[in-house]
């Protein structure tokens, strides 16, 4: 009851700091900041999956595709969308489908966790890395329908004058829910579960768990969040591309998580303020620099290199990423009960 | 309910050419312990593995509880009240001691997906209700203290308690152990076997183990059935099984026509 109530007052805080943020940062904090809270919920997610269920998998590009484009379809109106469609005419499905903000956000996650139920029922009847190689190869599937079928997603042009309704209010809120969501599931039998697997598959199964229905139920979780933030990032880029969800976008999710840890969701959250937050504040190292009085000159580029060289110091001082496969507070408790001992 | 607990009948499994069980058939008293020996690659590890489904067999049947399971999912079978330890030790490294015992209440748990998502009180009810329970069956082990230890760093026979102990927690009626005195000092061994006598009376439990180990078995098992390449060449008396002829020539070899 008392950690309940702990809880609750935590949550309503964090709520609060985002509307803070929302109304008082001017619009270059808070564009980093829906940055990073967009980043947060797919880091998330990704993680469940891939850290707490084991299954390596290589889908987010996918998903945050389908969410993307399914979120802007649904938000952007009908007359827009004739002008807009340059190279065939839109379907008429498309020019039919509209949805307010909430709905069409929860949209993109729901066709996305179709498509992952879908993804699930031939990849996890047989065991191995096969979810890895399918699922690469479906985010380049869905690279090339964008591509391919303009009637649907007006091709290699893609979305333009998406409504910009995703605000900080929207994102952090969400993010917040997801991590809130994604804790839930790993302290309950579900998340259990899906940590047997990841340990020992067989011994799992010796113990009664339906490994085909915790990975699937995992994998569609995963699916779920990674459309809806996809969905949040069309709306407040307000324009989308093919080209904008390749393999990179993977990439980068995955170094986040294995920096944070993999199966730590407070890890990934840290993790990605970190990298996301870097890439910004070590935007001085791309220009000039006066060192000792002398001018180092203009190199673009060399936050990159930097940030490449933090990566790797970081994974060597830290294995494991940040946390282990610890969350933020047993993390903080097994350091001090160390210490106290030693 | 017969008196009979787990019956294999005229069980054969074949890999490929293979014919690693051939024709084999015993019958498992309810309350009763029950060995199955003999040298390494007898096919005593295949038996379990069909007993479980893990392996369907190629041919003939296994029938628990009067029931034919043959061919059921492992994860079907545990719910139908068999459970098991592995040779080597399998627990979930990442996890605690009582993590551990907590995965194997996983069927027993009714809460959704989602009264687990927002935290129903369903879900408070019952994860209170199993770590009670877990603890309990740690008490019964001696383990309780290393209840929040990482699993892997307890000592090897205190391994093997969480092993059985995890095992016990899906509420079986038929434990199957594999090897369950392997790499354990005299010590060890006797303060497992007075362990197993103790959950047996208490949980009510049928136990089939495999034991190399012929002490143990002594002191262990009701009946033994002694295997050679998958055929059964005894069934009878642990004591009578170590003195019978074939018993001996195939473990030491045959010398009667060297």
């Amino acid at each position: 009851m008392k950690n309940a109530i702990i809880k609750l007052l935590l949550i309503l805080l964090t709520f609060g700091i985002i509307a803070w943020a929302h109304r008082t940062l001017d619009s270059y904090t808070l564009s980093i900041l829906n940055n990073i809270g967009i980043f947060a919920i797919l880091a998330l997610s990704y993680n469940l999956i891939n850290g707490v269920a084991g299954q390596f998998s290589l889908e987010p590009n996918g998903f945050v595709a389908i969410g993307a484009y399914v979120t802007a379809l649904l938000l952007i109106p009908a007359a827009d969308k004739i002008d807009m469609f340059a190279l065939v005419d839109p379907a008429p499905i498309i020019l039919e489908m509209h949805a307010r903000f909430l709905p069409a956000v929860i949209a993109g996650g729901v066709v996305a966790t179709f498509v992952a139920l879908l993804l699930s029922v031939p990849v996890f009847r047989v065991r191995g890395d096969y979810l890895a190689i399918v699922t690469l190869g479906f985010g380049f599937i869905i690279r090339i329908f964008a591509l391919n079928s303009p009637a649907y997603t007006n091709g290699a042009m893609g979305l333009n004058d998406i409504p910009a309704n995703a605000n900080f209010l929207w994102i952090g809120g969400i993010a917040l829910f997801t991590l809130i969501v994604m804790l839930h599931i790993v302290y309950s039998k579900f998340g259990r579960a899906m940590k047997a697997v990841r340990d020992d598959e067989d011994a799992a199964t010796a113990m009664g768990i339906n490994t085909f229905r915790i990975k699937t139920t995992a994998f569609m979780t995963s699916a779920f969040f990674e459309g809806v933030g996809g969905g949040l990032l069309a709306s407040f880029l307000t324009t989308i591309t093919p080209d904008q969800f390749s393999f990179l976008l993977t990439f980068q999710l995955l170094i986040i998580i294995v920096l944070g840890g993999l199966g730590s969701m407070t890890g990934s959250l840290v993790a990605t303020i970190l990298v996301m937050g870097s890439m910004e504040w070590l935007r001085f190292l791309d220009q000039d620099m006066v060192i000792f009085g002398m001018h180092t000159g203009e190199h673009p580029g060399m936050r990159m290199v930097v940030f490449a060289i933090l990566l790797i110091v970081m994974m060597l001082f830290a294995r494991k990423g940040l946390f282990g496969d610890r969350e933020l507070p047993e993390f903080l408790k097994a350091k001090f009960k160390r210490k106290d001992e030693a | 309910m017969s008196d009979i607990l787990l019956e294999v009948r005229n069980l054969t499994m074949k890999f490929g050419g293979v014919t690693a069980i051939d024709n084999l058939s015993f019958k498992v008293p309810r309350g009763s312990t029950y060995g199955l020996i003999g040298p390494n690659g007898a096919g005593k590890t295949t038996i379990f593995n069909n007993i479980t489904g893990n392996y369907i067999p190629t041919e003939g049947s296994i029938i628990f509880d009067g029931e034919d399971i043959t061919g059921t999912k492992p994860n079907k079978i545990v719910a139908k009240g068999i459970a098991r330890t592995f040779q080597n030790i399998r627990l979930f490294k990442s996890m605690t001691v009582l993590q551990n015992v907590l995965i194997g209440f996983h069927d027993q748990i009714p809460y959704s997906y989602f009264e687990a998502i927002f935290r129903l009180p369903r879900y408070h009810r019952h994860e209170k209700r199993i770590k009670v329970e877990a603890m309990g069956i740690l008490e019964e082990f001696g383990i309780a203290r290393y209840a929040d230890n990482d699993a892997t760093a307890l000592s090897y026979g205190n391994q093997r308690k969480v092993e059985i102990a995890r095992a016990l927690a899906t509420k079986p009626k038929l434990l199957l152990l594999d090897e369950p005195a392997a790499g354990m000092n005299p010590i060890e061994t006797r303060d497992l076997s007075d362990i197993i006598h103790k959950i047996k009376k208490d949980y009510d439990l049928t136990i089939l183990l495999i034991e190399h180990d012929m002490k143990f078995v002594n002191a262990m098992c009701d009946t033994v059935t002694v295997l050679d390449y998958g055929e059964k060449i005894f069934e009878g008396k642990p004591a009578d099984a170590i003195v019978d002829p074939k018993v001996v020539a195939a473990y030491l070899g045959d010398f009667t026509h060297a």
